[in-house]
């Protein structure tokens, strides 16, 4: 129970990955908020799921592309909690295209929900882990944001420019006792992943030296450890939990 | 009393001590010798201790502790 009295937000937390890191913070012992865009109603098995562990657990909906709705969520969990410890930047969308056809709404959307949405959540969080001198914030990435991905580059380019972000803020706020990760996940089975083509599929399990697709549990375990004390001098750092396949 | 007040949010922020001056015509950045992030702190706590908003344009034209006072109060009104 690791992160026992702690409290921690995860956006995009009700399905998929998001939803594996925001149970296993739970199982670590910390108090959960689940963001998601989707209705509150959507969210419930997630809830339920956390709660399970014993830990509080509220649900908010929020786009995290919108500066106002994640200064509004940011009081709320502040006001019912006292405070946040851990930030999960989770939340993230797709909108595949070869650029030479790529909408200008396309990229436009990608890049506002996967990049300015971490933008607004770390804004909204940092100045309450400051004034308290500790604080813990993981993003998101993707493999395909240091390796690139033909037919994803607004994803590509959303994932590189949450690296950029994740060590710039990791050295204004270091000074602070306030530490900035990324997680880059290579090819997880979730809802996302499922939709491609076998063809694609297949063409990624042959760059993956461990032999097989990854789990959402196996990245969430990343998150917990970097969310725990037994990570304390680690900032500014991007794991990849992708079995191999950027190297 | 805006002055006053702010001089204690820095001292409290800074960890100074009362032998340490503090004028109207101190400097944050210059005579404190504080770094861009302590200033920044200094600013959210007058902002949090005042219930105000100090955009970056305004930041820029403080030139003293004095010019910060007087802004406050003006925003008070």
């Amino acid at each position: 129970m690791s992160l026992k009295g702690k409290t921690a937000i995860v956006t995009g937390g009700s399905r998929g990955i998001g939803k594996a890191i925001a149970i296993k913070l739970a199982q670590q012992g910390a108090n959960i908020v689940i963001n998601d865009v989707v209705e509150l109603e959507k969210m419930e098995s997630a809830v339920t799921e956390v709660k399970a562990f014993g830990v509080d657990c509220e649900a908010l909906k929020a786009d995290v592309s919108n500066e106002e709705e994640v200064k509004d969520m940011v009081k709320t969990v502040i006001d019912k909690f006292g405070g946040i410890d851990i930030l999960v930047n989770n939340a993230g969308i797709t909108r595949d295209g070869l650029l030479v056809k790529m909408k200008e709404s396309d990229w436009e959307l990608v890049m506002d929900v996967n990049l300015k949405g971490v933008f607004n959540c770390t804004k909204g969080v940092i100045r309450s882990m400051m004034s308290k001198r500790s604080g813990c914030i993981v993003n998101i990435s993707s493999v395909v944001g240091i390796t690139g991905n033909p037919g994803q580059a607004n994803y590509s380019a959303s994932k590189a420019g949450i690296i950029g972000f994740t060590k710039s803020v990791a050295k204004e706020v270091g000074a602070r006792n306030v530490r900035v990760n990324a997680v880059a996940p290579g090819f997880i089975n979730t809802d996302m992943t499922d939709g491609l083509p076998e063809a694609v599929k297949e063409k990624f399990m042959e760059n993956i030296p461990l032999g097989r697709y990854g789990d959402a549990e196996e990245v969430a375990e990343v998150v917990a450890f970097l969310c725990e004390d037994r990570s304390r001098y680690v900032t500014g750092q991007v794991i990849t939990v992708d079995g191999g396949m950027a190297l | 009393m805006y002055f006053e007040k702010i001089v204690e949010i820095i001292r409290d922020q800074l960890g100074l001590e009362e032998d340490v001056k503090i004028e109207k015509e101190t400097s944050l950045m210059k005579d404190l010798e504080v770094d861009s992030l302590d200033a920044v702190e200094v600013i959210m706590k007058i902002e949090d201790e005042f219930d105000i908003e100090i955009p970056d344009e305004d930041i820029n034209t403080f030139k003293n502790l004095g010019d910060i006072a007087d802004y406050v109060g003006n925003k008070k009104g």
